[in-house]
Formats: structure tokens, C-alpha cells, sequence
């Protein structure tokens, strides 16, 4: 369908844009890449008075690699970051993942900020950025935040951004030395969003698992850790059988969601087949890296 | 409400004052009178609409008209202004790559921009760079095979 009439402001600085949300607030909806938005404005299923449309702003976009953090603009598009060579070398998970968003006339358009803000819960990035602890940067009028992505993704299409807040920076830590990474996803063809994906990362410090980290896309309203399966790793040094019970515990108490690509038991067995998959993957990964 | 722009589209300069509302595909459609970026599904999904904006192939119907203002767009009248056809849609012409023609200013311009990119891409990263894009005549074969003899040809001379 067409778009529905809506108003229009294109601010130029990121002040210009807190204003306008602090006068509009729930009325308005920032638009970035507008991948993801416009559909939702074609199929009436947002009903904004006024759209924001945030490419204007300069300084929004951009990658930067400073104290073992990679900070990445708003509205830095999709490509732009899969094309970074800061980005591949400190963020491989990120990078790994990039790829695998919708097809390439959308990541054209796209943005890093705009996909973490729509919070869609199958989606890549939401599960890269709750694996990796990200740090998601929004201002208003009354200043600067800084949500941890364990508190940014509140429910479906849900963040904890006030309406009268703009996002304008996600925080990666860089990946140290002995670090493994594998993104996996199950989709019904490339491009599409995954029935389940899995963001993993291993660090090895001397044959040792030092760090694990595990989060699924697709399986439930927000992207989720896999904190059971990340205790019983550390500590221990990778094997198939380890790998197996940690699928395991992954997905035990799960209960994802069904429709019609899976049911939720389909969901569960996807789930466990890509823990086993991406954990080997990610310790061949850090062999390779230590 | 109407936002005035400037825009340059297949090498010309053109102004107009859409609707804010105003997508990208109508824009081109409606007021200027370029129809053959074809509208199919409206939400993102088929890649009938893709046009190169700036050297990038975007979907023309999940991006407003305004957004395109100062930028560089070109639709499929763009690639044979002379009336002669490219490399690749010659290539595809021979290879009978479509069928009823809705589908194929979409996968002309996507694979106009990706083989600017990728001159001597494979088999394997064709069909990845046109999974956005749906068909439902062909089985795709035939696309896939006159975008590779496009890539043969240009190898060639």
C-alpha cells in the first residue's frame, strides 16, 4: 500500500533532532535506513504524525576504534560497516554477521543504528550486540545514557530508548587475542530473517574455554543469552562431548516461538544443532587466532 | 504536506515537490513519467522497484522521494538511452532470461549495480545477489544464465 500522509523533518545535528523528539515524542518515529520502517508504514502497522528522517546528520555516521571499543554511528549504513576493515579485524562477530542481513538493495540502505533500534527479535544484529555485551549510547534533552544491551531489548520490536531519546551510538568491545567467533543461521533462503540464529564467541587461554558467549536470534521476543551453556564451558577445554551437553543446556528450558517456517519444538532442534555447530566453529576459529 | 527537491535521474536534472509520504518508485512513476521501475509488492520484499541511487542498487519503494534529493538515480530507461541495448541486457535478451517482464527492471538494476562491483563474479554469487529479487515465471534459471553470459561477453571483448 501507499504510505499513509505524515509530516516530515529532516534535522541536521543531532540537537536539532532531541528537540524535535522532545516536542513530538510517541507522536514521531525516527526514520534512518528506513528498511525496516517503511514497510511497517505501508502495511499500517505504525501510524506516526511525523517521521524524523536522521541521514541529514553528519555525525552520526561512522566507525571508530578507540580503548578496545569499536563505536559505530547511528546511522552508518549496513555496507559501509560490512566494507570496514576496523570493523573486520576487531569486531569479527559483527562482521561474520553483516553479510547475512536481508540482501544487499537492503543493507544498501540500512543501518546499524535503525536495526537495534527496531529490536526485531530474529534479526542479526540484536543477537551479535547481546552476545557481546554491547553499549548502546542515546541522548535527549536532559543528556547522555548508556544502556548495556542486557537492559536494551525490553520485548518485541521493544527497547528501553525514552520516545523523547535518540540512539546515536552502539558500542563493541573489540575481540582480544584466543578469541573465536561463528555466526550460524537457518533461513528459508539467504537474506531471509533467520527461523533461529546464533551469535558465538570462545576464548581459549592456553586450551582452556575463558570466556563464552552465546545469544539466539528467533527464539523467543528478544534476542537471549545462553547463560547455562556459557557456565558450563568456561573452565573447561572444547570437546564434541562438551559441545553436546552445552547445546543442550542452550536450549533445555526453552520454549521459542512457532509459526508458519517451525514449529517450537522445530525451533528447539535448529537451536541445538547450531550450538554444536557454531561452538566448533568458534574453536577452530581461536585455534586459528591465538 | 510537499517538500521541494533536485535530483539528478539517468543524467538529467529534474525538480518536484512530492508528498513527504512520497516513495522513491512513485515518484519516478507518477511524476515523472518513468514507468519501467515497476511496483510489486510495496513493502520491501520482491525488488521490482530496485533502482541505483548514488551507485548503489536501493529498493525505490523503501525510500522516500525527498531522501533522494541531490542524489543520482537511474532507473532501467537509464542503461539503453540510445535505444540500444547493454551487455547485460543483451545477454539476457539472448538467454531468454524473462517471461512476462514484470519482474525484470528489478534484476536488470540489481545486477546492473552488483556486476559494476563484481565483473567477473561466479555462478554462486550471482544467485546470492539476486535472492532479493522475486520471479515467478522463470525458476530463475534463465536469469541466472543471462546474467552469466553478461559476464562472459564482458570477459571476451
Amino acid at each position: 500500500m501507499k504510505l499513509p500522509p505524515v509530516e516530515y523533518e529532516a534535522p541536521t545535528t543531532v540537537a536539532e533532532a532531541v528537540d524535535l523528539l522532545a516536542e513530538h515524542t510517541d507522536e514521531a518515529s525516527v526514520l534512518a535506513g528506513g528498511q525496516s520502517l517503511i514497510p511497517l508504514l505501508a502495511l499500517r502497522l505504525a501510524h506516526p504524525a511525523v517521521l524524523i528522517d536522521i541521514n541529514g546528520i553528519d555525525e552520526l555516521s561512522g566507525v571508530s576504534a578507540t580503548n578496545g571499543w569499536v563505536a559505530i554511528g547511528a546511522t552508518t549504513r549496513e555496507y559501509v560497516a560490512e566494507e570496514s576493515g576496523t570493523l573486520a579485524d576487531a569486531v569479527p562477530l559483527l562482521a561474520a554477521a553483516l553479510p547475512l542481513i536481508g540482501h544487499e538493495a537492503i543493507r544498501n540502505r540500512g543501518t546499524i543504528g535503525g536495526s537495534l533500534a527496531h529490536a526485531d527479535p530474529a534479526a542479526e544484529l540484536p543477537a551479535v550486540a547481546r552476545a557481546l555485551d554491547a553499549e548502546f549510547v542515546v541522548r535527549g534533552q536532559s543528556g547522555e545514557r548508556i544502556i548495556p544491551a542486557a537492559g536494551w531489548f525490553e520485548g518485541y520490536l521493544t527497547t528501553s530508548r525514552g520516545p523523547d531519546e535518540l540512539l546515536v551510538e552502539v558500542r563493541f568491545p573489540a575481540a582480544g587475542p584466543g578469541t573465536g567467533i561463528s555466526f550460524q543461521e537457518v533461513a528459508r533462503r539467504h537474506g531471509d530473517f533467520a527461523i533461529v540464529g546464533l551469535a558465538a564467541s570462545l576464548t581459549l587461554t592456553g586450551g582452556t574455554i575463558s570466556d563464552a558467549r552465546l545469544a539466539f536470534a528467533g527464539m523467543s521476543d528478544v534476542p537471549v543469552r545462553a547463560g547455562g551453556a556459557e557456565d558450563l564451558l568456561v573452565g573447561e577445554a572444547p570437546s564434541a562431548e562438551l559441545f553436546d551437553e552445552a547445546a543442550r543446556r542452550a536450549t533445555d528450558d526453552m520454549d521459542p516461538p512457532a509459526d508458519l517456517h517451525g514449529s517450537s519444538d522445530y525451533r528447539k532442534k535448529v537451536a541445538a544443532a547450531l550450538v554444536r555447530r557454531g561452538l566448533r566453529a568458534a574453536a577452530d576459529n581461536a585455534y586459528e587466532r591465538q | 504536506m510537499t517538500v521541494d527537491i533536485t535530483l539528478s535521474v539517468n543524467g538529467a536534472t529534474r525538480t518536484g515537490s512530492p508528498e513527504a509520504r512520497k516513495t522513491l518508485a512513485d515518484f519516478l512513476r507518477d511524476d515523472l513519467n518513468l514507468t519501467g521501475t515497476h511496483l510489486g509488492c510495496e513493502h520491501g520484499v520482491c525488488g521490482a522497484c530496485t533502482v541505483i541511487v548514488d551507485g548503489r542498487a536501493v529498493r525505490s519503494c523503501l525510500m522516500l522521494a525527498v531522501q533522494a534529493a541531490g542524489s543520482e538515480v537511474t532507473t532501467v530507461e537509464g542503461l539503453a538511452p540510445d535505444g540500444e541495448l547493454g551487455t547485460l541486457q543483451q545477454a539476457m535478451w539472448d538467454s531468454h532470461s524473462f517471461q512476462c517482464g514484470f519482474c525484470t527492471p528489478g534484476f536488470v538494476m540489481q545486477a546492473t549495480a552488483f556486476l559494476r562491483a563484481h565483473p567477473d563474479a561466479d555462478e554462486q554469487q550471482i544467485r546470492e545477489a539476486l535472492s532479493g529479487n522475486i520471479c515467478r515465471c522463470t525458476g530463475y534459471q534463465s536469469i541466472i544464465d543471462g546474467v552469466l553470459l553478461a559476464v562472459e561477453r564482458a570477459r571476451q571483448s
